[in-house]
């Protein structure tokens, strides 16, 4: 057994006298796909937050690929290959689409010792990463000029462009068309192939049961099931989490 | 264009600038010319922090006047040449930036705007109890009539300083402009958060933003002291210099390079053209007055009306 590439142990998060987290323990091995679902309001986006160092935790420690990563501001997190999208999509407004990827690009996989984009190659390359959401045609356009979906779309890109280790894509696929759906899941399973990690936050729980390996489920900010995704599913307790909605 | 082609047409509108100047042949021009080219230099500067980066600064007469009183103190004690001056009212200034940075960068939106009032409001305190200085009552220069080396008149000669000054500023700007570190900036101005999870180490950048902003300010203060030849805390300090070098840029438009300068250009010399008609008290009603006008009418500034709906920024 290798040490896991993710492993989050006691995790605790508040926000005033509100406990959005309470002792989160999770472990992601390399090459793993996981669903993270629960509730709405569970703490799945909370819990990507305290990872990816957007918000801090007030207890607990987060390891990536060997290393903790307390306080280490968001930006080197992502650096170390730890990438994820915005659930509520945050483009850089006066941007155009394409140089939405340029800035991952430039300050992630251009800040990494070892691989180096050159500059000549930076719009090819924003240019594909938007071919593989189904953007190409946008890469012209501001995120003004874009629908919510294509904002989500857009999102996905830009996580992917930064080359991570381990991706979490926090509801990405929500409003998307059966279709749409089934692209992002073979783009999805297709990275995981060439060896990216993958959690990936949904609601969709056909995309979620065909995509995942693993199940792990967040209720009022608990971990209550963690395992295969045909044995959660029965679980009595996440089927209450679930109907009792 | 690339850089240097850039640079050398920027030079060329200098010289051009420079000899149109000349042949008009009436120090005035030079005299008004200098604070239109001094404004040049303090809105480009305003804008590398509040157009790329987002982050509003009132503060800029504190940088202005750190230059200039920087001036001072050296002309008291062993006097050097003005470009000298200028290397290090730019270097006092920019270490001011960056420990304004360190202290203030943590607040978001008008908090820190007004932590870089409250700079000013302390480092103007400090200055009026400054004896060395000359305190409250303000100091004397005397400067003479033409400069050693080419027996310039010094009015042309400082003319001629603040223009290259400007040609530097705005060379840096537009450098900033089209690079990584361009980029980085203007995902900070968008989303931090987005920013962060993208790679871009924002304290940092906008460190090197405060710092190189204050910089420039200072750098434009430090010859003012021979300008004026008697500078006291509340011609430093004027109020003028922040609400100029924020109103410039927004009339101009933030998001390159040529708006500062526009705008600069446009409102110097409006200033100075009713300071001579009317009087100098109108001023900055008639800043205020334009402003409110361009924020209601033209949020992206003249270069964001002449594009259209091209891309510009969001305000
Ligand atoms: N910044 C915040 N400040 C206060 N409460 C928050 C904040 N972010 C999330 N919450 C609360 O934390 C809980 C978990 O939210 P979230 O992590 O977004 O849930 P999920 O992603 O599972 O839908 C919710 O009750 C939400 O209202
Ligand atoms: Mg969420």
């Amino acid at each position: 057994m290798t040490a896991p590439l993710l492993s989050v142990e006691n995790l605790g998060k508040r926000f005033g006298g509100f406990v959005a987290l309470e002792a989160i323990h999770l472990d992601i091995a390399k090459g793993e796909r996981v669903g993270l679902i629960g509730p709405n309001g569970s703490g799945k986006s909370t819990l990507v937050n305290c990872m990816s160092g957007t918000l801090r935790n007030e207890t607990g420690i987060v390891r990536f690929d060997g290393r903790p990563m307390n306080g280490l501001p968001a930006h080197q997190r992502t650096r170390l290959g730890f990438a994820r999208s915005f659930q509520l999509p945050r483009p850089f407004n006066s941007l155009s689409v394409a140089e939405n990827l340029r800035i991952p690009i430039e300050y992630t996989v251009n800040a990494r010792p070892a691989a180096h984009v050159p500059a000549g190659d930076i719009v090819g390359r924003c240019n594909d990463l938007l071919a593989m959401v189904g953007l190409a045609e946008k890469s012209e356009k501001m995120p003004r000029d874009l629908t919510q979906i294509e904002m989500r779309k857009l999102e996905l890109a830009r996580a992917m462009a930064s080359e991570p280790k381990l991706l979490i894509a926090d509801e990405a696929m929500a409003g998307l068309s059966h279709a749409e759906v089934d692209d992002i899941l073979a783009l999805l399973i297709r990275l995981n192939e060439q060896g990216v990690t993958i959690v990936m936050i949904e609601h969709i729980m056909r995309a979620v049961m065909q995509f995942s390996q693993r199940l792990v489920v967040l209720v009022a900010g608990r971990k209550i099931a963690d395992g295969l995704p045909a044995d959660v599913v029965r679980n009595p307790e996440v089927e209450r989490a679930y109907l009792g909605e | 264009m690339r850089a240097l082609p850039f640079l050398l047409v920027s030079i060329l509108v200098a010289a051009a600038t420079f000899g149109a100047a000349t042949l008009v042949g009436n120090s005035y021009v030079f005299f008004a010319g200098y604070v239109v080219l001094q404004y040049i230099v303090l809105a480009t500067a305003w804008n590398i922090l509040g157009g790329y980066t987002g982050y509003v600064n009132f503060g800029t007469a504190a940088f202005l006047a750190l230059g200039a009183y920087s001036s001072v103190v050296i002309h008291k004690t062993m006097p050097m040449p003005i470009p000298v001056l200028i290397v290090i009212g730019g270097l006092v200034s920019g270490i001011v930036g960056l420990g304004m940075g360190y202290l203030t960068l943590r607040l978001r939106g008008s908090f820190f705007s007004i932590a870089t009032l409250a700079l000013s409001v302390v480092v103007q305190t400090l200055i009026i109890n400054w004896d060395f200085v000359g305190g409250s009552r303000g100091a004397y220069i005397v400067r003479p009539r033409t400069t050693e080396y080419f027996a310039m008149n010094y009015i042309e000669y400082l003319f001629l300083v603040m223009l290259v000054l400007s040609v530097i500023a705005v060379f840096t700007a537009r450098c900033i402009e089209r690079s990584r570190l361009g980029y980085g900036f203007a995902a900070i101005r968008d989303d931090e958060a987005a920013a962060e999870a993208s790679g871009v180490p924002t304290l940092k950048l906008k460190l090197l933003a405060t710092t190189l902003s204050g910089a420039f300010m200072g750098m434009a203060g430090a010859p003012l002291p021979y300008y004026v030849t008697y500078l006291d805390p509340a011609s430093g300090f004027s109020l003028a210099y922040a609400v100029n070098a924020i109103a410039m840029p927004l009339i101009g438009g933030t998001a390159s390079w040529l708006g500062p300068v526009i705008g600069a250009v446009l409102l110097g010399t409006l200033q100075q053209v009713a300071t001579v008609t009317i009087s100098s008290a109108l001023n900055l009603l008639i800043v205020g007055v334009i402003l409110v006008a361009f924020v209601i009418i033209a949020p992206n500034g003249l270069i964001g009306l002449v594009r259209g709906k091209g891309r510009g920024m969001k305000r």
